[in-house]
């Protein structure tokens, strides 16, 4: 029997009241009242006797009442209802947890029961069957939900809104074809683009193999007299696409034979560790999910950024949640498997203001999600992911450029802890052995991410195929996250740990295989959200929350029985083997026997050519403003400058009891550039966490924007005291467009900068990762075709370790009386920079680095702060010393005199210029009045200058003529700087 | 030796830190899969402390702290009520409140264990709070809070709202089962955001029960018990220096768990 049970709020409902103002802001003003039900729809066998306890059981007696199998009215009335529900196969948490308590309570009697969980919203006031309708398609994402509306007249005659089971439901009987590629090269080009024609001759989704790689495979085929199955060529495609090989930083590229991984990055990794010797601190480099350097002498500090951009930009919660808690899955699957310690997290989008659509499709059809739903859903994803879990989320930054409308970018990293030695062995090293078998853990394999989706949209009916996108499901990977790495682990129970990401199981047991050389698998042992998928779907799948693991067989019982006695489910599907080949079977009948070579190796290489691509822009004419507190004003409120504190207090940055510097500064609540952590707590030492990108620099200069990357996260950790030689960094390449030869000049352009720069400062690259087509090509509103594509991105994220974290230093004036100065040189540097972009320009004279210069400078100020003489230390980042010495009054609540005339220039005549030039390697840092002497010896032979003190009152600034320039409140600057973003 | 129970399991998540608190307090703490305490339950007569930790069990589904209250009143409830006849502490931060809220360990007035009569229901804000708050102390019978008047600590929450029936209220406020409210400077939040983060009624963060061994509350505790972990160590720090003092090592969280651990000696 199905029923509902409806739970309903009895006290003033804090969701429905903001649910009404967001519904309000949608361009709803009539709506008047809402009331929210959440909706349990039980398929049981229970009686109806039990039902009442079943409503108990899902509500709580205080705030909340519950109407069972008949439906709840609100009090106040309504006019239209709308319930939103998950389509048939989309993971419902909510459902999976109700249906346990459930089960607990009843045992046996309730085997078999189903709960789906919907949300119903009653609206009342003058709206429109139409406007319902609008509501509901900007609360439900119609990929993943489903939306149900009804009239008051409606929902009446019917009693009620419809019980509805959505169930997937699957009518093919599964086994694997063989694919003929006996074919010409146009049809050969076809299966490549668009996947494997079935008997309908509809075909299975895109395999992004190019025609040379289909040559390939066909000759490979024929050379074992055997056509491929589909499965082979599907489980062929994932191994050798871009996102799994980074062919583009692989291939040869101009005079650079072994790419730009080789050459570039990787070769700056080994160039330092060569360089430092005994001093390295990398502890493993590009070779497993993450990337590592030494904490102390008993743990490791392993990190890793990913993207998520294309899944977040069609689902901007479920891509987001998946990124982030995927990433967290690159710690479990890091050497023996890291224990998660920090988040962090980065985003790029256009202005959420910006309402005009574009559209996949021309006369307005298949619009794009706004900026604003993009943001708030990813944010918001994090916010889940990041909390659900306990892992802290300290860091992390937001970045805005209209480019980002077509595709934003999302940046996910998790840092992760692992002792150095794990069961007497070297906890980084891993390895399969033949004869091991091979566990799948955690959720179950569904039809989600398929092919990375192919996101149509689905009629809203029961029955209908599981769509593409999947939701995240934290509690199960919290669950299996903890009984791998607090016990399994340090019981020594598995020989090899690695995460199920990309391409599924087909991808991580083909990784793991290569530690043994070889591998069986039994696909129907797997399990499977539903009956009913075919082979490659259950290979290739990318259903969230599961690790891979190599158990000895003597292990095995015992690490089954754990997983299970932690709710985690675990299921041998396999061994690895020594044969040399990757071997599918299904059913007992092979479907896949392919060289483990072939499978790594046999992807032909590409060779590319670039072409350069100049970019000159107008020179910049525009008078200086007369108004320098209204200047500074509409600065500090730029997108790219303003607080952004409603992400920092929704993010969780004290779980674990590791924070030490947070992410808002002074009681003035400024973000910080740099986050510190301690996460070891019986540890005094810290780990710093920054990262940093310059997009816009890239429209004149790309060498010079991957050097102020580089320039920038490290100066950031040295601001609160990190020495260097004690840094990494990780490189992700958001690049656009990257079979044009312009696009990857400027891919070799920002490499050579990444090679330059990481070697001058010796900071390690330890692990990256590529996206190299962040382009949307639609339609505006007028069905004219566009194309968007992102301006090429590379963010640089970096980590390093502080000897005693109590030593770090925070970026807010502390006291009146303080002596500020300004370190390092303020050029003529505005090109691309965020003053003139706010008066329309781009110009021609981007910053550019002195690594030399800026070296001395950092190691000088390093010393300082462990000699305890700074008090405040503030790096310049955009807007220039005006926003940094602004911010710095702001987080202090103090005001400040400086004297423009006194900051060391160099060919600068205009106040405005010195004031919002973004020269690189500069900070703005108070000490204490009697360590004036001595930090100024420790700065001996750099470039600095002592340029005013704290103050109780304004933030006044004198010009280079000796005019005041600005006299302002810090209380006006405060509310410029956090009005912009304080209403999301 | 003291010894303190430290719940873990399906998602809970500030085990590791609650337990290293009570260490650092002198106890010894084991971290214990709520599945191993209802597989041998007879394990928690071992035990003085029971601690419920904060987290997100069940993700909050079906209510937060609800999924894994119906989980223990299920299976673990007459072992519960022995821990809690024996005179032994109990003590639930943020997720842990909400469980044992719903479980009726608290506020369990005139005894009635088991009754719902408390919840922490959605934050005003709808959203996520992680914050520090101020609060004051009022009980004079909690155990854990002897001695405490004004204190600071994090919350980070989505629904911390303590809500009630006026009557429970009175009672509340009769018994002496008012342990914490949310502050702002000298006085009390009087439901200020964010001074009070979350909407509570009376600006209350923590509750007793009669007996003043069960203790509930949303700001944790385990997240102030160094030095370097408030908002504002670092001013405190420049501070003390000037003046030519030395930093503390030590946060006033650590008060509560040594409270918690002296009084069985």
């Amino acid at each position: 029997m199905d029923f509902r049970v409806e739970v309903f709020s009895k006290v003033p409902d804090g969701r429905a009241i903001t649910l009404l103002k967001k519904i309000h802001a949608m361009g709803f003003p009539n709506v008047k009242n809402l009331e929210l039900t959440d909706v349990y729809t039980v398929s049981t066998g229970l009686k109806e006797a039990d039902l009442q306890k079943c409503g108990e059981l899902l509500s709580n007696p205080v705030t909340q009442g519950f109407s069972v199998g008949k439906p709840f009215v609100p009090e106040s009335g309504f006019d239209f209802v709308v319930e939103i529900g998950f389509l048939p196969g989309v993971t419902d948490n909510v459902g999976h947890t109700a249906r346990e308590t459930i089960s607990d309570f009843f045992g046996e009697k309730a085997s078999g029961t189903d709960v789906f969980s919907t949300q119903a919203i009653f609206l009342s006031g003058e709206v429109s069957k139409e406007d319902t309708m609008a509501i509901g398609d900007g609360l439900a994402n119609s990929l993943i939900q489903r939306i149900h509306i009804k009239s008051r007249q409606e929902f009446e005659s019917d009693k009620g809104m419809d019980v509805v089971t959505p169930r997937v439901k699957l009518n093919e009987v599964p086994s694997a074809e063989r694919v003929s590629l006996d074919l010409d090269d146009a049809a050969l080009t076809e299966i490549g683009k668009k996947g494997i024609a079935n008997k309908d001759g509809e075909r299975s989704g895109p395999l992004a193999l190019d025609l040379e790689s289909m040559h390939v495979i066909k000759s490979h085929f024929e050379s074992l007299n055997r056509p491929p199955t589909d499965i082979e060529l599907e489980s062929l495609a994932q191994t050798w696409s871009e996102h799994c090989k980074h062919t583009i930083f692989a291939a040869e590229l101009d005079e650079i034979k072994n790419g730009l991984f080789k050459g570039r990055i990787k070769k700056a990794t080994e160039t330092i560790r060569a360089n430092m010797g005994k001093d390295d601190i990398c502890a493993s480099v590009f070779v497993d999910n993450s990337g590592a350097i030494f904490f102390d002498e008993s743990f490791l500090v392993s990190d890793k950024v990913e993207t998520h951009n294309s899944p977040s930009a069609l689902d901007p919660f479920g891509g987001a949640i998946t990124g982030i808690v995927g990433v967290n899955r690159d710690a479990m699957g890091f050497g023996m498997a890291a224990k998660p310690v920090v988040n962090r997290y980065g985003f790029c989008f256009a202005d959420p203001k910006d309402a005009k659509l574009l559209y996949r499709a021309k006369g307005k059809q298949n619009s794009i999600l706004s900026p604003a739903r993009v943001m708030l859903g990813v944010i918001e994803g994090v916010n889940v992911g990041g909390n659900c879990s306990g892992i802290p989320t300290p860091q992390g930054f937001m970045y805005f450029d209209e480019r980002y409308k077509g595709k934003p970018l999302v940046f996910v990293g998790t840092m992760g802890l692992i002792p150095r030695i794990v069961n007497g062995k070297n906890g980084v090293e891993k390895k399969a052995m033949p004869g091991d078998a091979i566990i799948m853990a955690g959720n179950r394999v569904g039809l989600d991410g398929i092919h990375g989706a192919t996101f149509s949209s689905e009629a809203l009916s029961e029955g209908s195929p599981a769509t593409a996108v999947q939701i995240g499901d934290p509690i199960t990977q919290k669950k299996m996250s903890d009984a791998i790495i607090k016990e399994a682990r340090d019981r020594n129970l598995y020989t090899s740990i690695t995460d199920n990401g990309a391409g599924g199981i087909s991808c991580s047991v083909a990784e793991m295989a290569k530690e043994c050389n070889g591998c069986e698998v039994d696909l129907e042992k797997v399990p499977l959200k539903y009956p009913g998928m075919q082979p490659w779907q259950t290979w290739i799948s990318e259903s969230q929350e599961r690790m891979t693991l190599a158990v000895p067989q003597e292990k095995v019982d015992k690490f089954i029985g754990l997983m299970e006695s932690r709710g985690v489910e675990a299921t041998v599907i396999g061994k690895f083997t020594d044969s040399g080949k990757c071997v599918v079977r299904f059913n007992g009948k092979t479907i896949m026997d392919i060289d483990l070579e072939f499978l790594h190796e046999g992807l032909p290489k590409k060779v590319l050519k670039t072409e350069k691509l100049e970019q000159k822009h107008a020179v910049p004419k525009f008078e200086q403003s007369q108004d320098f507190n209204a200047e500074l004003e509409q600065m500090l409120s730029r997108l790219n400058i303003c607080s952004k504190e409603f992400i920092s207090v929704q993010y969780d940055h004290e779980v674990q009891g590791s924070s030490v510097l947070k992410p808002l500064q002074g009681k003035g609540r400024v973000n910080a550039e740099t986050s510190v952590v301690r996460p070891v707590l019986d540890s005094e030492k810290g780990v710093s966490i920054s990262q940093a990108l310059y997009p816009k620099y890239g429209d004149i200069s790309i060498y010079d924007m991957a050097a102020c990357a580089i320039d920038s996260a490290v100066k950031n950790l040295v601001a609160v005291g990190t020495p260097l030689g004690k840094i990494a960094i990780l490189d992700n390449f958001c690049w656009c467009s990257s079979d044009e030869p312009g696009r990857l000049w400027q891919l070799k352009q920002a490499a050579q900068a990444c090679l330059d720069y990481a070697v001058k400062y010796e900071t390690p690259f330890v692990s990256g990762k590529d996206s190299m087509f962040n382009d949307f090509k639609g339609f505006d509103e007028n069905s004219k075709p566009l194309k968007v594509s992102v301006p090429p991105t590379l963010l640089i994220s970096s980590f390093g370790v502080l000897g005693d974290a109590s030593k770090a230093v925070s970026m807010d004036a502390k006291f009146a009386g303080d002596p500020v100065y300004v370190l390092g040189v303020t050029r003529n540097e505005l090109g691309a920079s965020e003053y003139f972009a706010s008066k329309g320009f781009v110009g021609n004279s981007v910053p550019k680095v002195n690594a030399d210069k800026a070296l001395k400078l950092y190691k000088a100020l390093v010393g300082a702060i462990d000699s305890q003489l700074l008090a405040s230390v503030q790096p310049v980042g955009l807007g220039g010393l005006g926003v940094a010495i602004a911010k710095k009054c702001i987080a202090g609540s103090l005001g400040a005199n400086i004297d423009l005339g006194k900051v060391t220039a160099e060919a600068i005549e205009r106040n405005d210029f010195l004031l919002f030039s973004e020269s690189q390697s500069r900070f703005v840092v108070t000490v204490a009045p009697e360590n004036r002497e001595e930090f100024e010896k420790a700065l001996e032979g750099n470039e600095f200058a002592l340029v005013g003190e704290i103050t109780q009152g304004n933030l006044q600034i004198t010009g280079l003529n000796g005019e005041k320039i600005v006299d302002a409140k810090v209380a006006d600057l405060e509310e410029a700087y956090k009005k912009t973003l304080r209403d999301y | 030796m003291v010894k303190a129970l430290v719940l873990t399991g399906y998602g809970i998540n500030c085990d590791e830190e609650t337990a290293f608190a009570f260490k650092k307090a002198g106890a010894e703490a084991s971290i214990v899969h709520v599945n191993d305490l209802i597989k041998k339950p007879g394990q928690l007569k071992d035990f003085q402390i029971f601690a419920f930790p904060g987290g997100f069990c069940y993700g909050d589904d079906t209510g937060s702290g609800n999924a894994l209250a119906n989980k223990m009143r299920n299976m673990l409830w007459q072992d519960l009520m022995e821990f809690i006849d024996q005179e032994k502490l109990v003590i639930g931060i943020c997720n842990g409140f909400q469980v044992i809220a719903n479980l009726g360990l608290l506020p369990a007035i005139d005894g009635k264990y088991g009754e719902r009569t408390v919840a922490l229901a959605p934050n005003n804000s709808a959203r996520y709070e992680c914050r520090w708050v101020s609060l004051k102390g009022f009980s004079k019978k909690c155990v854990f809070t002897k001695g405490i008047e004004d204190i600071r600590m994090p919350v980070a929450h989505g629904e911390g709202k303590f809500t009630t029936s006026k009557d429970v209220l009175e009672k509340l406020v009769e018994n002496d089962q008012l342990v914490f409210k949310y502050a702002k400077g000298k006085g009390l939040a009087g439901g200020e955001f964010p001074f009070n983060p979350n909407g509570s009624v009376l600006d209350i963060a923590g509750i007793c029960n009669e007996t003043g061994r069960i203790l509930g509350m949303m700001p944790h505790p385990e997240r102030h018990i160094f030095f370097t972990q408030q908002d504002d160590w670092t001013k405190q720090k420049e501070t003390l220096k000037r003046k030519g003092e030395k930093l503390p090592e030590e946060g006033a969280g650590m008060k509560i768990f040594r409270n918690a651990v002296s009084h069985f000696k």
